[in-house]
């Protein structure tokens, strides 16, 4: 018999073991020393991009991946900012929301002055790069690598790559992740350096960048075939296509992969 | 509650009456250029000249009227923001954003108890991808834009002039601009004042030229371009009672009726 009125009705320590208060009080505590994100957990893979004549050319698949689980598939990884901009956001999902949000503030803002003054591409690289830099010097970065295209403030094309380290540059072609390894070499075959960019057209710079995203499908395993493409000009601003499809794959060539699979070597 | 209200909205017509205590500057603004002058104060003979142009970046910079203490504590803030901008975006502070700024600064000290208004007025001058702009702001928490603007103690006679030269100087040059500048200065001078290089203040900033300023020894150059009617006034308006009140203009407005030496605050 239970003689405590306090302890009726909860499971019995003799059946659960005694009752662990710090889970009723979950929350309160601090763990010291604190912990920050060690890794990411849901993760979007590369981002590319390209400059041509009259501006650039941005693409991102639409996958979420948890570890190599493809968890989720719509996942939206490029973001318009103001009229001439777009900021393509791969590794950590919910940091990318984080971001997001960051960057939708920041739109409103400005558009709160409506002063002439229009953010561009070149301000929301700077201003990226300062929360980057500033959440890694806290030790809590935030785990994603960046690329801010659009036009500058002359309206040339303007792309630059941003990542959770704070660390910065700019090329005629860019890419995050795996696409550095696998896309750039591709992309670099069309435009190789700054000069080459004044030669390409739209159309030449679109083919590479579907190209490129179809390699990648092919051979980065956290990858779909399914994505989205920003196209900005001075012309027509931000042209957005959704839910696009890697068109005339072949996986002829799969048969040949040996190491892995169910295949003996 | 009703007294408190009642006595900041006094207090926001006292800041409006520093600013007349103030001595003139003016202001004037070209699409590419905009220009201050203004007319410095030294509180004894043997005292140095109060600073009344106060840069607060390249493309950006300011003139006040009324307490020269409150207008440092706004050109601080102004640096401030301005240098915000340049680390955050990498792109300078625009005219317009700087005026609105100051003026809901300005504003959040008029409704609040314990505080009290700024005592100062200021011209803000800029210029930026949108053009050369000037701005008045005011302690009441109003900022707008205007083509000229004088503010200070007998700042009416200087708008006059502007009222009526603006459409002439609208594309005129920076040297131009400048010398329209000091005639609308120095006709708001009293009778037996005029322009000399240790009074005048000119800061000029625009599509090839930084924020500038010229004092002292750099201000000969620009008052040896006045016309030979020299620095006496241009004796359009001898009457001198061309604003709104019937006071006469040309006794010091310091020395108006009622007021005592003492209780007065020193105004720059």
């Amino acid at each position: 018999m239970e003689h405590d009125p306090f302890r009726w009705g909860r499971p019995s320590d003799q059946a659960y073991g005694e009752y662990n208060n710090s889970i009723a009080h979950a929350g309160q505590q601090q763990s010291f020393p604190k912990m920050n994100t060690q890794q990411p957990i849901v993760t979007g893979t590369s981002v590319i991009a390209i400059k041509f004549k009259d501006g650039i050319v941005i693409a991102a698949d639409n996958l979420g991946s948890y570890g190599s689980l493809a968890r989720f598939t719509d996942v939206e990884r490029l973001f318009p900012v103001g009229d001439h901009a777009v900021v393509g956001i791969s590794g950590d999902i919910s940091d990318l929301q984080y971001v997001s949000r960051l960057l939708e503030d920041l739109e409103i803002e400005n558009n709160y002055d409506y002063d002439g003054h229009s953010l561009r591409a070149p301000h929301i690289h700077e201003y990226l790069q300062k929360v980057f830099y500033h959440r890694r010097s806290k030790m809590d970065p935030l785990w994603n690598s960046t690329i801010v295209g659009g036009l500058d403030d002359s309206g040339k094309p303007f792309l630059k790559y941003v990542d959770l380290l704070g660390v910065q540059y700019s090329a005629p072609t860019l890419a995050t992740g795996f696409g550095a390894y696998l896309a750039l070499p591709i992309l670099r075959k069309v435009v190789f350096e700054e000069k080459d960019v004044e030669k390409i057209d739209e159309e030449t710079a679109r083919n590479a960048i579907k190209e490129c995203m179809k390699v990648l499908f092919y051979r980065d395993a956290r990858s779909l075939d399914k994505y989205s493409l920003i196209t900005i000009t001075k012309k027509n601003g931000v042209v957005f296509e959704k839910g696009l499809k890697s068109e005339e794959q072949s996986w002829r060539f799969a048969k040949d992969i040996k190491g892995y699979g169910t295949q003996k070597v | 509650m009703m007294v408190i209200l009642l006595l900041t909205h006094q207090l926001v017509e006292y800041a409006l009456e520093a600013i007349k205590q103030g001595s003139a500057v003016v202001g004037l603004a070209t699409k590419e250029y905009a220009v201050l002058v203004a007319l410095k104060r030294n509180a004894e003979e043997l005292g140095s000249y109060q600073k009344k142009i106060i840069k607060v970046d390249d493309h950006l910079g300011i003139a006040l009227a009324g307490l020269a203490p409150d207008a440092r504590v706004l050109s601080n803030f102004l640096r401030e923001q301005a240098l915000n901008q340049k680390m955050i975006f990498n792109r300078p502070l625009s005219t317009e954003k700087a005026a609105t700024l100051l003026a809901d600064k300005a504003q959040k000290n008029t409704q609040s108890y314990g505080g009290r208004p700024y005592g100062v007025g200021l011209l803000v001058i800029g210029y930026d991808e949108t053009g050369a702009h000037l701005f008045e702001f005011q302690p009441s928490g109003s900022s707008l834009e205007y083509v000229g603007a004088a503010i200070g103690a007998r700042s009416q006679a200087g708008r006059t002039y502007l009222e009526r030269s603006f459409e002439a100087y609208a594309n005129s040059t920076k040297e131009e601009l400048i010398v329209h500048g000091l005639n609308a200065l120095r006709d708001t001078l009293a009778q037996d004042k005029e322009l000399n290089s240790k009074n005048t203040s000119i800061s000029i900033v625009g599509k090839d030229i930084d924020f500038t300023l010229y004092d002292d020894d750099d201000v000969q150059q620009w008052l040896d371009r006045l016309d030979s009617v020299s620095n006496a006034r241009t004796g359009v308006n001898n009457d001198n009672n061309d604003d709104d009140d019937n006071n006469d203009d040309n006794e010091e407005p310091t020395k108006k009726e009622g007021e005592d030496e003492e209780d007065k605050m020193e105004t720059d």
